[in-house]
């Protein structure tokens, strides 16, 4: 299984995503350039944190016009599995891929710090090793993470079964509507998610709660293609 | 010709920025102040003498990329 | 301002006459002297070239002095001071590479963007060394913090740091912020930057080769930040509001792509000597490089990217716009280093040539519009010794009897106090708003006494930290000194790291009084001498004098970062209590010290008397015992002692995990006296029930004095004093006040 980890100028997270991949699952990783413009060599992509284009004007509004995106759309509608993790999350609504939009944390500062996550659907390809209701601790770190949509969008995401992680009941960090830390869309193979899992793949760093979003999808690609397929 | 767009947050979200600058005003004595609302003012430099063609222009370059419609409002006015 | 300026500078005639270098902070002395280098009088562009170098900010006119005290050599250190930073070796060919700098005038003026900016240049030090930045720190004063005007200035530069530190995506791994109102109006503002290379990728900024091609690289000069370096080097004063011109914009998206885009060059092996733009942008760049290759360097300043019209070459050779670096390259090498710039989207301009007649020479619309020794702008810039006199306060408290106050009846009382004042409480407000864990190595984070960050693909860490406590260095600055240095390396320790080196940031008044000058020197003798006696030379650092307010000078506040080489990441330590039933040994003696003490400022409202005393052997001696109890693995927590001494110490042990602890300390000083004296050299240690015999062995082997406390155990912290009641309170209760008194002063 091959994947790449999408690098945008201002992205800071590309070196962490790749490092998680060859450490917790061992596949190869490539980093691929913003320009790119085919992405069929590889089964799944992530679009990393940081900061594209310094985040100015609104968080992913200018990422969402590199040449790459439109690989990444096509990736995703090919039913590739792409996850979005903090600015990637915020590329990923601005382009449309997922429902709704990142506003400032509510009380307006940078948050960092550890979280607890409910895993809502355990049944995307990205959360198949985790138990239902299971809480994780995995990561924030955003200024922007305030998910919102209207509630039309949200009564859908709701019966869809769309709304993949919550933050714990009561520590809601950034004023998300109904606690979301991470959704996904209607085929479940694109994920956004503004904690970090890739900071949570090792206990000498504070928590390997992470870990199994890359041993889930590993396992579902590897499902998807059968028996016949190695690596 | 030049083009000044301003984007401002819709008016059902919330927009914690002006809140805090409500809060701010109103301890500095500004108690008169109702709502604020804090948005992005932007000045276009436009290289056409063709008004219709730069309204529709600024107009796609909002929906596009300078506001994100899911949240934001904007208008725009056009000079010269 | 600098719109008139462009209309009309003044002539070399007009600036002789009207003593028009003064406004510059050039003395008519400096003045003749630059006339004879030159043997003409400078025009307006010289004479701007010239104040810059010559301030204090670059030249360390009035320090120098001082700083030749400190040992500068060791047998790990690469690379001393006079370059961007220094550089110690680490084994396997990896090495690493830190400094400290202020920006203490740009963030009392404008605090989001002073701080910032500061961040982002001592970054550039960093990278412009060829290394990668793996972690930031800070040491941050302010005012007291009731003070609407001390918020503004706390709130917006833990926000220009966090801005900067975050974007860039450097993880701010610790730091130290205190409080007291000796800063009002003039907060410090001290970032650190650490980074790792590999032995052969070191560079230096040289401008080597004649005949070769100066490049700029970075975003187009504007008029920001013209004078930057000389308005650090002036008293702030109430029009400094007004000076906002002189201060620069940062924008660390633009910074990430410059560093990522020179590494990618330094990498590529290509680069002859690479500088940052710093403080006096294009002229100390151009003129250092030049310097230190022993040549001279053309620049033709109307290839400089320019941001706005009608640049002057005095603005563009003065203006700090940020994020901007200057190479030398040989010239076949152009079109790959342009195709490096390309890719990443920076600016790279051709602007200059390296000459072998030892002159900066600038060229402007085609005439030659400065002309002046590089030498003179480099080296000789006059050296002031400063008159130094005693003050009249320390002789005054040599005679103030610290314990002579009511003996405190309520010590739980008293550690809530002590809990919530905020150079002691929680930073957790602060350090939330910095990305601590970017870059995933960061094993030990913010709050701890020193943050930990491994060496990537090995089994070493790095331990770092910031400490100055600028109430001791007040009231005995040359035993506050020493306390600067020990603490730093008694945090180092505790973390399991070997002490290396530090960097030093010397925050002073102003160099012209006397009182003041006898400070730095005498701070400065204490840092020497425990340097030396600690092993931990001083590899680099920075100078910020005329910190003043209205009042007066600040405390004297030499800030040291320290950092320290963990072996094994087994070694690696933290300050909480692990277990129910672990023994706490507290390791050194306890006297009756409470001068500058946190129980003395808080809770008696005072900052008088002799600060604690420190004898460097008895220190030395404490921190190889506890390093090697550590590497023998008989240590579970260890925490240095600080401020608010043993009592805050087991608060805060008891905190990381919510575990309580019941303690007896045998003591023949007052019960208040014991638990909040500021004694140095002692070390809090504890250590699972089946090693703590060794643990205690070892330590009465190595001659250190050391006492089995009591145990961890249940949820409550109880403290008696030769077997009678003192302290008694939940560690959540405790906790709450900690963690609660920062948000909660801001709110109010």
């Amino acid at each position: 299984m091959r994947f790449a980890v999408i690098v945008f100028p201002g992205s800071n997270c590309d070196i962490d995503c790749y490092k998680a991949v060859e450490e917790t699952i061992g596949q190869p990783v490539d980093y691929v350039w913003h320009t790119a413009t085919d992405l069929s060599a590889y089964d799944a992509i992530i679009v990393p944190g940081g900061f594209s284009y310094g985040d100015y004007l609104r968080c992913g509004a200018i990422a969402r016009f590199a040449p790459v995106m439109n690989e990444v759309r096509k990736a995703a509608e090919e039913g590739k599995y792409v996850l979005g993790i903090c600015n990637g999350f915020q590329i990923l609504t601005e382009a449309g891929l997922l429902p709704g939009v990142l506003l400032r944390n509510r009380e307006l500062k940078f948050r960092c710090h550890p979280a607890l996550l409910e895993v809502v659907n355990n049944e995307t390809p990205f959360t198949r090793d985790y138990a239902k209701g299971e809480i994780v601790n995995i990561p924030i770190a955003h200024g922007e993470g305030n998910y919102y949509c209207d509630e039309e969008t949200l009564a859908k995401l709701e019966a869809n079964g769309q709304v993949v992680f919550r933050y714990k009941a009561g520590e809601n960090p950034n004023g998300s509507v109904s606690d979301i830390a991470g959704i996904c869309n209607e085929g479940r193979n694109v994920v956004g998610m503004m904690p970090h899992p890739e900071r949570a793949v090792s206990e000498l760093l504070g928590s390997s709660d992470g870990k199994r979003m890359f041993t889930s999808v590993l396992s579902a690609w590897r499902e998807r293609h059968g028996a016949t397929v190695n690596g | 010709m030049k083009a000044t767009v301003y984007v401002t947050i819709k008016e059902n979200v919330l927009d914690p920025q002006g809140a805090a600058v409500q809060g701010a005003l109103h301890s500095l004595g500004f108690k008169e102040v109702g709502k604020v609302r804090i948005g992005k003012y932007m000045e276009l430099t436009l290289d056409t003498n063709d008004r219709s063609e730069a309204e529709a222009r600024v107009k796609a370059m909002c929906e596009k990329l300078l506001a994100n419609t899911v949240v934001e409002d904007y208008r725009f006015e056009l000079e010269g | 301002m600098a719109q008139q300026l462009t209309a009309k500078e003044p002539t070399a005639e007009q600036i002789a006459e009207y003593k028009i270098y003064r406004e510059f902070g050039v003395s008519d002395h400096e003045y003749d002297l630059i006339c004879k280098f030159l043997g003409r009088k400078p025009n307006y562009t010289e004479i701007g070239v010239f104040s810059v170098m010559w301030s204090e900010h670059c030249a360390y006119k009035n320090s120098k002095p001082v700083l030749k005290k400190f040992p500068v050599s060791g047998p790990h250190v690469l690379m001393g001071p006079g370059e961007g930073a220094g550089i110690v070796d680490i084994g396997d060919n990896q090495a690493v590479v830190f400094k400290i700098e202020s920006h203490n005038h740009p963030s009392a003026v404008e605090p989001y963007q002073g701080a910032a900016t500061g961040v982002g240049g001592i970054i550039r030090d960093i990278f412009s060394m060829g290394a990668r930045p793996v972690a930031l720190l800070n040491s941050l004063r302010f005012g007291k913090l009731d003070n609407p005007r001390v918020k503004y200035l706390f709130e917006n530069v833990v926000a220009g740091i966090a801005g900067y530190g975050n974007c860039i995506g450097i993880p701010t791994v610790a730091g130290e912020v205190m409080f007291d109102e000796s800063y009002e109006g003039n907060p410090l503002v001290n970032a650190m930057c650490v980074g790792l290379i590999d032995h052969d990728q070191i560079q230096r900024g040289v401008a080597k080769g004649v005949g070769n091609p100066v490049f700029y690289v970075g975003p187009a000069t504007g008029r920001d930040g013209i004078h930057g370096a000389t308005f650090a080097s002036v008293e702030l004063t109430e029009e400094s509001e007004e000076k906002r011109t002189a201060v620069q914009v940062g924008d660390p998206f633009m910074e990430k792509l410059v560093m990522e885009a020179c590494l990618e060059l330094i990498q590529s092996g290509i680069v002859l000597g690479i500088q940052d733009m710093g403080a006096a942008g294009l002229t100390c760049s151009s003129a250092e490089m030049a310097a230190k290759a022993g040549n001279g360097l053309e620049l033709y300043l109307d290839e400089v990217p320019q941001r706005e019209e009608g640049m002057t070459p005095y603005e563009m050779m003065l203006s700090e716009s940020q994020e901007r670096m200057l190479f030398v390259i040989e010239p076949q090498h152009e079109a790959k280093a342009r195709e490096i710039f390309e890719r990443w989207g920076v600016i790279c301009a051709k602007v200059g040539k390296v000459t072998d007649d030892g002159r900066l020479r600038l060229f402007h619309k085609g005439e030659v519009v400065a002309d002046m020794p590089v030498k003179a702008l480099v080296d000789d810039c006059p050296v002031y010794h400063q008159r130094s006199e005693e003050p009249e306060y320390y002789r005054a408290f040599a005679n103030v009897d610290t314990t002579a106050f009511e003996e405190i009846a309520d010590l739980t009382g008293a550690l809530k106090k002590v809990l919530a004042s905020p150079s002691v409480a929680s930073k957790e407000w602060v350090y939330n708003q910095y990305d601590y864990m970017v870059r995933t190595s960061t094993v030990v984070r913010p709050g701890s006494d020193a943050a930990v960050v491994q060496v990537p693909g090995t089994r070493k860490a790095l331990a770092m930290t910031t400490d100055g406590n600028g109430r001791y260095v007040y009231l005995d600055p040359e035993v506050g000194g020493k306390i600067a240095v020990a603490e730093a390396a008694r945090n180092v320790v505790c973390s399991g790291a070997e002490p290396l080196a530090i960097t030093d940031n010397l925050n002073f008044g102003s160099p012209e009084k006397p009182d003041v000058f006898w400070q730095i020197e005498k701070a400065t003798d204490g840092m020497a001498e425990a340097c030396r006696v600690l092993g931990t030379p001083v590899i680099g650092g920075n100078v910020s004098l005329y910190n003043e307010n209205e009042k007066g000078a600040i405390y004297p506040t030499p800030v040291v970062g320290m950092v320290g080489l963990v072996h094994d990441l087994d070694h690696i330590t933290t300050q909480e209590f692990k277990a129910e039933g672990d023994v706490i040994v507290l390791v050194g003696e306890t006297r009756a010290e409470l001068g500058g003490s946190e129980l003395q400022y808080a809770v008696l409202g005072k900052t008088e008397g002799r600060p604690p005393q420190i004898d460097l052997e008895v220190e030395a001696r404490v921190q190889g015992a506890v390093l090697e109890a550590i590497r023998q693995g008989l240590v579970a927590s260890a925490h240095d002692l600080s401020e608010g001494g043993l009592a805050v110490a087991l608060a805060e042990s008891c905190f990381g995990r919510g575990l309580g602890a019941v303690v007896n300390v045998e003591t023949s000083l007052r019960a208040d006296v014991a638990l909040f004296s500021e004694s140095q050299s002692r070390i809090l240690l504890s250590a699972k029930p089946e090693k703590a015999d060794a643990l205690v062995a070892l330590l009465a082997e190595k001659g250190v004095a050391h006492a089995v406390l009591g145990k961890v155990e249940g949820s409550d912290l109880v403290v008696r004093v030769n077997g009678r009641d003192g302290i008694a309170a939940p560690v959540a209760e405790l906790q709450k006040v900690w963690k609660e008194a920062i948000p909660c002063l801001l709110k109010n």
